[in-house]
């Protein structure tokens, strides 16, 4: 089939038509803000091509919607329509609704819902359309009553006998527009559920001149295995939502193997690129060119050598040192994506919210080309859009409370990204009212995080939102809602070896600072000899080391050990007994005590001695292992052995177990 | 014929096994590695394959005999199943083999001085006996890969909630 070739381009035409949804959206939100006629020019590109794509890739459904949205364009470009307010509005359904449609068009569903239909509809009314043909067309839809309800319960064996409901769904499918409804009021529970049988049921509505008999013929061959009605669709009401809701069900319930595996492939293709900008391509070839070049040139020593030349030898090899490191961090560049594409969705979200809210939000990005690795990218988004949420929402005031405060009514939230050092800090702060600080003092107490609120800084009041547990739903309405969640926020930044801080003024507002890792690939680390042993131990966790006196390490009943360190006790673990090396130094004055942290935690960790700093590439033990207790990975040392990383998280995780046990 | 299958034969204490050698990626002198904590006694570690992290399992462990010294005749095979791939220490290899599909002979049960487990059948060359290898089972038996499995699942349970 034709459509099996065009298939392999879709991807393409799926992140071309994604970009170019993204760019319109920028797009109306900037002539929102009173932008000039080459915003519209530009948004009239975007939906041309996304046009002409799906109209060539087969997908017309998308490609009617689009051509409404262009004529209202169209009209808008000529100077025939002034933009206003319910025109944006309008756009912007579309580009949501075509997000949508691509995220069907890429498992596989069927495209058009009663929302694109409603709003293909409403855009052609816009567009004043309304030719006597397309008002007929329009009007003829609901006035026609061609439809027909047809209830189909298949009975518990059809499936026994080769038929699979999915199939007729789609050939009713080709017949008309389609509102399915699953039933599922006979499917068993888990444990009497036979999965060879089938215990949905559906109520269809098929809109369209359909006869009767074309309907009858989809259902010839199950006509005898289950129970079916067609009558005719009386009243062309707009369908309810939920049911709308309910097409995807068949697929995932009947379907279900079928459905979950083409979801699956769905979302590994996704997976699988990413988009490198042109000189960034460029610049690896020079480099390569260098290395061979370089290459070229240390291989002559090979042929002839003596000493008279070992100073050329000595540069050749400086060289090739030199090429190696720039390509390796060219190579990792290829892996870094502006992070103004997770910026990009927050001026739409800041606009919703606060119109919902009815306050004034001004958005300031900085920083949209700082470059972050693509995975730590893709998992900041979500709790950036939570620490921007809650700012709109419980940070900032109503424009009246802030008048009365002597403020702008129009509030302030800025997004920064910048490079610190080795790591990426995004920070997110509001001119709103700050902390409440004693509605937090007043809620750790209750909740026994702390003793007294006599004495804490205003860092440490803005820690204890950060605590698991203080975010309940009690909290959201005594506190504004700050602290929503806010472990989940840490949680994930840690997870990707970072970490976040507050500042909050009162009055003056909140700065949330994340601080990122540039990539996950390659960590700073110390190696720790244990044993004749190396383990990797990530710069990150450190806190610091110290060599101990032997009575300075408190025994504990059970077998524990702790020391004291800056007034606080923290226990040890041994590396040696953690990981079983021989020969290990036992003593602790022999050897060196680690202090590392994770999850705001920390514990002491007992090693011979450290020696030396250095990257390390991280490599996975799993791919060809299993997950070992205490190691996050692995790496390989200069000389081509394998070194073992610690991960401290594990570790403080299987310490606090032990505690527990 | 098309129902022969070619074994790599290799030398473990006077023994003769073979592997498929669809699933032998190479063959390489025996190189130190590094340990592995928490690992049975016959996971002797992983070494550096050209940039991939390698588990490598001593063959005459594995099957309960005692380990002699390392020397230079003592190889690490390196086989892939099921896109993993893992090295075998063994003592020495020796030769490739046709063996036919009907060639190959079950394994009697011979009590508990072997395990069985690890083996698809044997073969007879002449007058030697090869012990065929089932490399599927020779790094984790199917029980302990389940429950690692189910391990991982609670954990990640616990890291969503």
């Amino acid at each position: 089939m034709s459509s099996i070739s065009i298939a392999q381009f879709h991807k393409v035409f799926f992140e071309e038509s994604l970009e170019g949804l993204d760019a319109m959206e920028s797009a109306l939100l900037a002539l929102d803000d009173g932008g000039d006629a080459e915003l519209v020019h530009s948004i009239f590109r975007a939906a041309h091509s996304i046009k002409g794509g799906s109209a060539t890739f087969g997908f017309p459904d998308m490609a009617a919607l689009t051509h409404e949205a262009e004529s209202l364009l169209d009209q808008v470009r000529d100077g025939r329509r002034a933009i206003d307010k319910s025109i944006i509005e309008l756009m912007l359904r579309t580009v949501d609704c075509l997000r949508g449609m691509f995220d069907r068009a890429q498992s596989g569903q069927p495209l058009a819902d009663a929302d694109s239909e409603n709003l293909k509809q409403q855009l052609a009314a816009a567009v004043g359309h309304n030719t006597p043909a397309a008002a007929a067309k329009i009007a003829a839809k609901p006035a026609a009553s061609s439809g027909w309800i047809i209830h189909f319960r298949p009975h518990a064996g059809m499936l026994a006998g080769g038929n699979d409901p999915l199939r007729l769904l789609r050939e009713l499918a080709a017949l008309g527009q389609l509102v399915v409804e699953a039933q599922l009021d006979r499917v068993p529970t888990l444990d009497a559920l036979d999965p060879s049988e089938c215990h949905l049921g559906w109520r269809i509505e098929l809109t369209g001149a359909v006869s009767q008999d074309a309907i009858k013929t989809v259902f010839e061959w199950v006509e005898d295995e289950c129970d079916l009605t067609i009558e005719p669709l009386v009243v062309a009401a707009p369908p309810p939502a939920p049911a709308v809701e309910a097409v995807a069900a068949p697929a995932a319930g009947a379907g279900g193997a079928a459905g979950t595996a083409r979801n699956a492939a769905a979302s590994s293709n996704d997976a699988g690129s990413v988009r490198v900008a042109i000189d960034k391509i460029d610049g690896l070839i020079d480099l390569v060119g260098e290395l061979v070049i370089t290459q070229a040139m240390l291989d002559q020593f090979r042929e002839d050598f003596d000493a008279s030349r070992l100073a050329l030898l000595q540069h050749g090899l400086a060289q090739l040192a030199r090429h190696t490191r720039s390509l390796q961090e060219s190579v990792m560049g290829i892996r870094m994506l502006p992070i103004g594409s997770v910026f990009n969705r927050f001026p739409r979200l800041v606009r919703d919210l606060s119109q919902k809210l009815g306050k004034q939000v001004k958005l300031d990005l900085v920083g949209e080309h700082t470059e972050l690795d693509k995975t730590v990218l893709e998992k900041i988004g979500d709790p950036l859009v939570h620490l921007v949420r809650n700012a709109i929402d419980h940070g900032l005031e109503m424009p009246d409370k802030r008048r009365a405060a002597g403020k702008n009514e129009v509030g302030t939230l800025r997004l920064e990204a910048f490079h610190r050092g080795g790591s990426i800090v995004v920070e997110i702060s509001d001119d709103g009212a700050g902390l409440n600080r004693e509605a937090i003092v007043a809620k750790a107490l209750q909740k026994g995080l702390i003793k007294s609120g006599e004495g804490l800084s205003d860092e440490a009041v803005g820690e204890l939102i950060f605590q698991p547990g203080f975010s309940t739903a009690a909290v959201t309405t005594d506190l504004s809602g700050r602290g929503v969640g806010m472990d989940v926020v840490r949680r994930n930044v840690v997870d990707l070896g970072g970490n976040v801080a507050i500042k909050s003024r009162a009055g003056q507002g909140t700065t949330f600072t994340i601080t990122l890792p540039l990539t996950l690939a390659i960590i700073d680390g110390l190696r720790a000899a244990v044993g004749g042993e190396c383990y990797i131990v990530p710069l990150v966790s450190i806190v610091e080391s110290v060599q101990l006196p032997a009575d300075a390490v408190r025994s504990v009943t059970g077998g524990g050990e702790l020391f004291r360190f800056r007034g606080e006790y923290l226990p040890i673990v041994r590396l040696h007994q953690q990981f079983g090396c021989a020969d290990a130094r036992q003593q602790i004055e022999e050897g060196l005590v680690i202090v590392v942290e994770a999850d705001g935690t920390q514990i002491g960790l007992f090693v011979d001695e450290l020696v030396g700093q250095q990257q390390a590439v991280v490599k996975s033990l799993e791919a060809n292992y299993r997950r070992v207790d205490g190691i996050s990975g692995a790496t390989i040392l200069a000389d081509g052995s394998v070194a073992l990383i610690v991960d401290v998280a594990g570790l403080i995780r299987l310490q606090s177990r032990r505690k527990a046990a | 014929m098309s129902d022969q299958v070619q074994y790599l034969t290799v030398n473990l204490a006077h023994e003769e096994y073979g592997v498929d050698i669809l699933a032998v990626r190479e063959i390489r002198g025996w190189t130190p590695v590094t340990r592995i904590p928490q690992s049975p006694h016959y996971v002797l570690g992983v070494l550096n394959l050209r940039g991939a992290i390698v588990p490598v399992i001593d063959l005459r462990l594995r099957f309960g005999l005692t380990r002699e010294d390392y020397n230079a005749t003592t190889v690490t095979v390196i086989i892939t199943v099921a896109g993993r791939q893992f090295g075998v220490v063994v003592d020495a290899v020796s030769d490739v083999l046709d063996v036919a599909g009907d060639a190959i002979r079950p394994v009697p049960d011979m009590g508990t001085t072997v395990d069985t487990e690890y083996l698809k059948g044997l073969t007879s060359v002449g007058d030697r006996m090869v012990l065929l290898l089932d490399a599927d089972k020779l790094l984790q038996p199917q029980d302990a890969q389940m429950l690692d499995a189910a391990l991982d699942a609670a954990g990640n349970v616990k890291a969503v909630a």
